[in-house]
């Protein structure tokens, strides 16, 4: 049965009197709250919220379910955003009432296995990046990023370093790095890429000076190439007093086989919602640890999850370097749950072969389309590559019209249209899980729409055909923008 | 031990994929990563475990915790145990919410678009406000960043912050703010409120905002007609709020108060306590500021045949587009607690917001009440929702301690973050604390400081 067109929202299925909800009745007795609250803060008009039976309720969100697409739905290859599978021994442990049924603030003493489980994971991504020191506070990707800069910018700042004032990211950068850098206070300087799509050494060089505080850059890039030169990269930027700065939008691709604080990264950040299966919950909650080298360490945010010399778990609130809170309490502790949990789920081998994995998903995948779509960078791909559908474009077919024809077959179609360098970006990653059926069947696909776009372009170009709605106005939503549900 | 059960390929797949690629040796894939960086040997990662081992390592792990399940807990300060309708877990758990990501295809990303629209409206409802977004990270960083963007449409550098806020919120603004190089100024607290003798001396020309907490951090319920009238005294200083949304079932929203931007976290809504988070900060504003909000916004429109749909809207904002000038650099937020909270509101509905309420405010003032019996010291007046401060006259932490061994997690110790408030505990007492409970704890406290 198909998902209905037509789904009213939960306001319009109100009726008066209906309830979902069951609550003992008040045990103590009551006093008119007009005695304690001024009548003036007592609210008039009760907050219009709808009316439903709880299976009204159940009904409504399973519609909406069915109007959604999710990895357990399908082939999600996203690029950029590891839409790998989520496994449900995760979502199991992170509900055992131990761990989400304890307050943050409450005794240490009382809260002993939520602190171990932090440290150990803590232990085992330092282990991952090659970093000594790690906070577990930022609550995802971009919040990692501003944090790693701000623990940067303390660093010079304790040096009396005050003139370093622009972080140079390269033109394939993901849109949170210059936001992220504009947040912590910084400038940012692009540096270009090269024919081969990697950093241009030459225009490193000439941005790189005594103003600048961090290079920003994932390795592999957004381009799912890996910066060969990372290395001199690294000494361009030291040289020039910067730090190097770590996005761990890509890690899926290098686990076990190299890592950042062997590069010459000075700080890392990585999504445990991408690389170690989060889930990503339509669009969060995420999680950002950042990792630091050794001198860097005394600028983490505080607290630290410590263990003590007698073997127990604790804070260290007593960081008077620390850049100070990024968030409050400890993080998305669910999120760091189910990261552990699927870390200890893969172990050091696992973890390598899901990198392998993942990097050999993608190079098969690019190889078997690249007959019929134009491929920008001839050389091996790590995790993801960007075709280009410049060769369709010609014929009238935009990346987005190939991208809203992929929903007609059953697929998330890729990240379009990033990195911005490449004319009409298709970003596509895979992931490790994945099965090599799943990549044959998504290959003829995409090679069908191609040949579409040859012989029959209008259908392809009035894609999506199967979905609830067909493409949906977004001019008009953001000329008359309409936020919310009125009578 | 078998084979990894999330990799599907067996070792005929890659030699396969190999064939494809034209290449003998998988090692081939690597020759771009230098070999003085490459890893060898095993990473010091621990080892793997079946999924039996891994459940029986995790719930011992879980075990060596103590609950809010197993004790009756007094502890609130921004976090609090509250009833959660077991929809609330079964619709969250559906795959095609958790594990699809921001809705950029909308086509197939209707229900969470929906979804996301529906909770926009409920916090609308809530607050009293023209617009809210898709959510924040935490009710810490939403109050953090409506100060950047009071800073930032005022173009004014000073922000003023109550020190009746939360004091983790304040650090975190902190944090913030010195990023932006933004000077923060906090205001005193007289009888348990904002001082707004102090506070209408301090906003100047250069005040980007004015941020309280409503109920604050000692469950008092601030004058925000008082403050409000103060803030908007000097044109364009934006007045910011900070509120836990369950209050306002009951209380007189900010937005009529003329907030500007409120703020808060959705936790009390149908979300975990789970040791600080995941949790849901919400954002919502006035008309005038909506071209300005961080995050992702969620608005209704049609498709090609005029039927009603949703999309990300207003995205000129937003750092995929604006980069280095965007609003914010969110991009991933806290969707899925966004959706509990949602389902919450809606189980709750109409009477049951205003119920839960009303239970927090009658049961908190029985315990005061019941406490100031026994001859124990309530400060500041009785206009408070669910929490409200003692003063034990000894250290908070050791009498914790003492009720943890009678079984109950107890208040907030105040000292812990102001050295002036040594001696003085916020308990919090929701509606999920039977009267029983209440009057044991009161005894278990009477007991415990009459015996020091």
């Amino acid at each position: 049965m198909p998902a209905e067109k037509n789904q009213p929202l939960i306001f319009e299925q109100s009726r008066k009197g209906r309830t979902a909800y069951s609550l003992p009745a008040l045990d103590v007795p009551e006093t008119p709250v007009g005695e304690w609250i001024p009548a003036d803060y007592l609210r008039q008009d009760e907050p219009d919220f709808p009316e439903v039976s709880e299976l009204q309720l159940v009904r409504h969100y399973t519609a909406l379910s069915r109007r959604n697409f999710g990895v357990d739905n399908g082939f999600y290859p996203l690029g950029s955003c590891t839409m790998k599978y989520n496994p449900k021994v995760n979502e199991k442990v992170a509900r055992l009432s131990g761990f989400n049924a304890i307050h943050p603030l409450q005794d240490e003493q009382t809260v002993q296995g939520a602190l171990e489980l932090l440290y150990r994971l803590q232990t085992n991504l330092e282990a991952i990046t090659g970093m000594d020191a790690m906070t577990l506070q930022p609550a995802a990707g971009a919040h990692g990023e501003w944090t790693g800069l701000r623990i940067i910018k303390a660093f010079h700042g304790a040096r009396k370093d005050i003139r370093r004032t622009k972080v140079i990211i390269p033109d394939t950068a993901h849109g949170t790095n210059p936001a992220s850098a504009s947040v912590a206070g910084f400038d940012t300087v692009t540096v270009k890429s090269d024919a081969n799509g990697l950093v241009d050494l030459e225009d490193l060089k000439r941005v790189a000076d005594d103003q600048t505080a961090a290079l920003m850059l994932t390795n592999p890039n957004t381009l799912g190439l890996f910066e060969t030169h990372i290395q001199e990269i690294a000494e361009i930027v030291h040289a020039a007093g910067g730090k190097v700065y770590y996005d761990g939008a890509n890690m899926n691709a290098i686990m076990g086989l190299t890592r950042p604080g062997d590069m010459g990264y000075d700080v890392v950040h990585l999504n445990l919602h991408k690389t170690f299966t989060g889930p990503h919950g339509g669009g969060g909650p995420g999680s950002g640890p950042v990792g630091v080298k050794k001198e860097l360490a005394p600028f983490l945010p505080k607290p630290l999850i410590i263990r003590h010399p007698d073997g127990s778990y604790g804070l260290d609130d007593d960081r008077p370097q620390s850049i100070g809170r990024v968030k409050a309490f400890f993080g998305n502790f669910g999120i760091n749950v189910r990261a552990y949990a699927y870390i200890r789920t893969m172990g050091p081998e696992g973890l390598r072969q899901v990198s392998r994995d993942a990097v050999l998903n993608a190079n098969y995948l690019k190889k078997k389309l690249s007959e019929d779509f134009e491929m920008p960078f001839s050389q091996f791909c790590k995790h993801e590559f960007v075709l280009s559908g410049s060769r369709q474009k010609a014929l009238g077919v935009r990346t987005l019209d190939m991208a809203k024809r992929l929903l007609d077959f059953g697929y998330y179609p890729p990240t379009i249209y990033f990195p911005l360098i490449v004319d009409e970006a298709m970003m596509i990653e895979p992931t490790e899980t994945e099965s090599k059926e799943t990549l044959d069947a998504f290959a003829e696909h995409l090679i069908t729409i191609s040949h579409e776009a040859e012989d029959d372009p209008k259908t392809v170009q009035s894609a999506p055909h199967t979905t609830v709605v067909a493409r949906l106005d977004e001019t008009r939503a953001a000329r008359h923008p309409v936020l919310r549900f009125k009578k | 031990m078998t084979g990894f059960r999330y990799l599907p390929a067996t070792d005929e797949d890659r030699k396969a994929m190999l064939d494809e690629i034209g290449i003998a040796d998988e090692d081939e894939l690597y020759t771009d990563v230098p070999e003085k960086i490459r890893f060898h040997g095993t990473l010091n990662v621990e080892k793997a475990l079946s999924e039996p081992e891994l459940i029986r390592l995790l719930s011992g792990l879980a075990l060596k915790n103590r609950t809010t399940e197993q004790y009756p807990s007094f502890l609130g300060a921004g976090v609090y145990d509250h009833y959660i309708p077991s929809v609330v877990d079964s619709v969250i758990s559906r795959g095609e919410f958790y594990t699809a990501y921001t809705p950029y295809q909308a086509e197939v990303s209707q229900g969470e678009l929906q979804a996301i629209f529906e909770f926009q409206t409920l916090i609308c409802e809530l607050t009293g406000m023209d617009a809210a977004n898709s959510s924040m990270y935490d009710g810490s960083t939403a109050l953090a960043e409506a100060a950047l963007l009071s800073a930032g449409s005022t173009r004014r550098k000073k922000i003023i912050v109550s020190e009746t806020v939360h004091p983790q919120y304040r650090e975190v603004l902190h944090t913030y703010a010195e990023g932006r190089k933004l000077k923060v100024v906090t205001i005193p607290s007289a009888d348990g409120v904002t001082d707004v003798t102090r506070l209408n001396r301090e906003i100047d020309a250069d005040t980007a905002c004015v941020i309280v907490q409503y109920p604050n951090f000692y469950g008092q319920i601030e004058r925000l007609r008082d403050i409000e009238e103060a803030v908007h005294q000097h044109k364009g200083v934006k007045f910011v709020v900070s509120s836990d949304p369950l209050a306002l079932g009951i209380l007189t929203p900010p937005g009529a108060f003329d907030a500007d931007i409120v703020v808060g976290d959705c936790q009390p809504l149908g979300i975990t306590e789970s040791f600080g988070g995941p949790h849901c900060g919400y954002f919502a504003v006035k008309k005038n500021l909506i071209h300005k909000i961080p995050g992702r916004l969620v608005g209704e429109t049609v498709d090609e045949q005029g039927q009603r749909g949703y999309v990300l809207t207003l995205q000129a904002r937003e750092q995929h587009i604006r980069r280095d000038k965007a609003t914010s650099n969110i991009c991933s937020n806290q969707a899925l607690n966004a959706l509990a909270s949602s389902v919450a509101m809606v189980a709750f509905g109409k009477q049951g917001i205003r119920e839960l309420a009303a239970q927090n405010i009658q049961k908190a003032h029985y315990a005061a009440g019941q406490l100031r019996q026994k001859g124990f010291t309530v400060l500041y007046e009785d206009s408070f929702f669910n929490e409200f401060v003692i003063d034990l006259g000894q250290s908070a932490s050791s009498v914790n301690e003492k009720l943890m061994r009678q079984g109950f997690i107890g208040g907030f110790d105040l000292g812990r973050r102001v050295p002036e408030m040594a001696g003085r505990m916020l308990i919090a007492v929701t509606e999920m604390r039977t009267k029983d409970e209440i009057d044991q704890f009161v005894h278990a406290l009477e007991v415990i400081v009459d015996a020091r």
